[in-house]
């Protein structure tokens, strides 16, 4: 069988050079970490095989298509970090965060267990697959789970940044992989936040792949634009040290309130307003294509701009 | 019963005690376990080795964790804890209603949701393989646990990946047939890639020569049982699933087991 797109390549821009996509770059980024780390053991659950034939020729004993079999996967990487080595699961966001919800919980947050699970589809990537194939909700429920780390990076250089300042930190990792991706990579650290911009009306968060259409919604408006790639860790700092207009305002690529459930944990009282733009809670039931549906949701660069202006007046 | 019955006998006394002492505690479950469990640690596992925390111990997990406070009786007998079992589910006790790793000594996986001891025992197999680490894996799960279908699809990974070094136990106390037909369940996991081996499950010697089985294939052993053996009225009665004994029920049942 053909693959999909060359591995590793990259895909040229329109300018002659290459764009590394996130779902490129992670195959990579995993692969370098088991090229030091031997203790690293990927888990495919029958997606992205090829994009790992690499790896795999490389470390047959360390890079398994295991098999649809989401459950038993996460249950069996936990038997995996109990071993002293470092599972790494990849397969679609539903079927490993809500199908395997209480083996994320049980197995890797109750026993307190270091894994990595990478995701692809992230809330309507498949937009066209239906209900089935997203997962809006993926962020909010995963941080309900004590101990468990949140990661949207927004670009291939950002995931790469992201996973191997986490990978081994002993703690259960979620990296939520997009299509959306932004263009320009920001110099992130993992748990802490970036301070793209300040202005005195509001402050507005923009989580992981939301930076470019923010920047593109409100690069005229007197706003901080704070940019989150961890929403689990949450840097409280940050966001207590660049608060502006008593305002915040949350653009998130899924159902929203994780970032305002993390703001009320905030070791600081501070008296503001909290708004937050994402994926509205519904099933979503009109396929087409994710910039069809981004549009159809206000989460379009014009759909948020509208709302940011109704929230500042 | 065959052999060690006095050990046996005390064990049971001190489980019906603890969960008529603490209203807690799935009594008949745990004696369907006990010989099972009682045998391992006696005959097969290395204790010496479980307590260094030894890379290369062989590994237990009791998949269904509500049969804890047999698991828990065992433990004690075997120098892994010594509380009082009278302190199960107590505010601030280590030992749970389901077993804990990051508490209780000796535990190898936190359990009680089913379907999750079994997934992680392959897991910890198919690391060993990677590491060539010689440890050998043991599991338990009760025939109503193997309804969950996490546990057939850990059963594809184990074959598929030739884990040998594996030896899963069904404690086959037939809690199911009210609710779910087997089948030929002794034909189910062969056609999964195990050597079968049939047992009474009270027997000593069946016992550990099934659990020293080893060949070019994963083992499960059926382990037929009898919930809440050695008791007459509860064995084999579902009322007695997670029922705790009155006061003239605990006499009785003491005199019974003396």
């Amino acid at each position: 069988m053909a693959p999909p797109y060359t591995d590793g390549g990259g895909i040229p821009d329109v300018y002659g050079g290459i764009i590394m996509k996130i779902r490129q770059q992670f195959p990579l980024s995993v692969k370098e970490a088991m090229d030091l780390d031997n203790r690293v053991v990927t888990l495919l659950g029958d997606i992205g095989v090829w994009s790992f034939h690499k790896a795999k020729e490389e470390y047959p004993d360390r890079v398994y298509n295991i098999g649809i079999l989401e459950q038993a996967t996460i249950s069996v990487a936990a038997g995996l970090a109990k071993t002293g080595l470092i599972p790494v699961v990849h397969t679609i966001a539903p079927f490993l965060v809500e199908r395997a919800y209480e083996q994320l919980m049980i197995d890797f947050g109750y026993q307190g267990l270091g894994g990595n699970f990478i995701s692809v589809g992230a809330s309507y990537d498949y937009a066209g697959l239906g209900s089935t194939h997203y997962c809006p909700a993926d962020v909010n429920i995963l941080s309900n789970i004590p101990g468990m780390q949140v990661m949207l990076p927004g670009t291939a250089q950002e995931f790469d940044t992201l996973f191997k300042q986490g990978y081994a930190n002993g703690k259960p990792t979620y990296f939520r992989i997009s299509e959306e991706e932004n263009t320009v990579p920001q110099d992130i650290t993992f748990g802490k936040a970036n301070v793209i911009k300040q202005g005195g009306m509001a402050t507005i968060i923009a989580v992981g792949p939301m930076l470019e259409k923010v920047m593109g919604a409100v690069s005229d408006l007197d706003v901080t634009v704070l940019y989150y790639t961890s929403v689990v860790p949450f840097d409280h700092e940050t966001l207590i040290n660049n608060l502006a207009g008593g305002r915040i305002i949350v653009v998130e690529p899924y159902y929203p309130g994780a970032v305002a459930n993390a703001w009320m944990g905030s070791p600081k009282q501070v008296d503001t307003y909290i708004y937050n733009i994402g994926v509205p809670k519904k099933f979503l039931v009109t396929y087409g294509t994710r910039q069809e549906m981004d549009r159809s949701l206000g989460l379009s660069v014009e759909g948020i701009r509208e709302k940011i202006l109704g929230f500042i007046g | 019963m065959l052999g060690d019955s006095a050990a046996i006998k005390g064990l049971k006394q001190e489980i019906l005690t603890a969960c008529y002492h603490t209203g807690e505690g799935h009594v008949a479950s745990a004696y369907s376990i006990l010989d099972i469990l009682y045998v391992l640690y006696d005959r097969v596992l290395d204790c010496g080795m479980i307590k260094k925390n030894s890379e290369t111990r062989d590994r237990f997990i009791l998949s269904k964790g509500h049969a804890a406070i047999g698991y828990y009786a065992v433990l004690k007998k075997f120098g892994f804890i010594e509380e009082n079992l009278d302190t199960m589910c107590a505010y601030g006790s280590r030992l749970g209603g389901h077993p804990d790793c990051n508490k209780v000594p000796g535990v190898e996986a936190s359990t009680g949701s089913l379907g999750h001891g079994v997934p992680m025992a392959v897991g910890m197999a198919l690391g060993f393989k990677i590491k060539g680490n010689p440890a050998h894996v043991y599991t338990l799960a009760g025939d109503g646990e193997i309804n969950e279908g996490s546990i057939w699809e850990s059963f594809l990974v184990l074959n598929h990946n030739k884990l040998n070094h594996f030896t899963f136990i069904l404690d086959y106390n037939h809690s199911t047939d009210r609710a779910v037909d087997l089948g030929d369940i002794g034909a189910k996991f062969c056609s999964f890639g195990f050597h079968v081996i049939k047992i009474n499950g009270h027997d000593h010697a069946a016992i550990e020569k099934a659990l020293r089985w080893r060949g070019d294939k994963p083992v499960a052993i059926l382990a037929e049982t009898v919930k809440g053996r050695g008791i007459t009225g509860m064995e084999d009665n579902p009322a007695w699933h997670h029922r705790i004994p009155t006061g003239e029920e605990y006499r009785m049942f003491m005199e019974e087991l003396s």
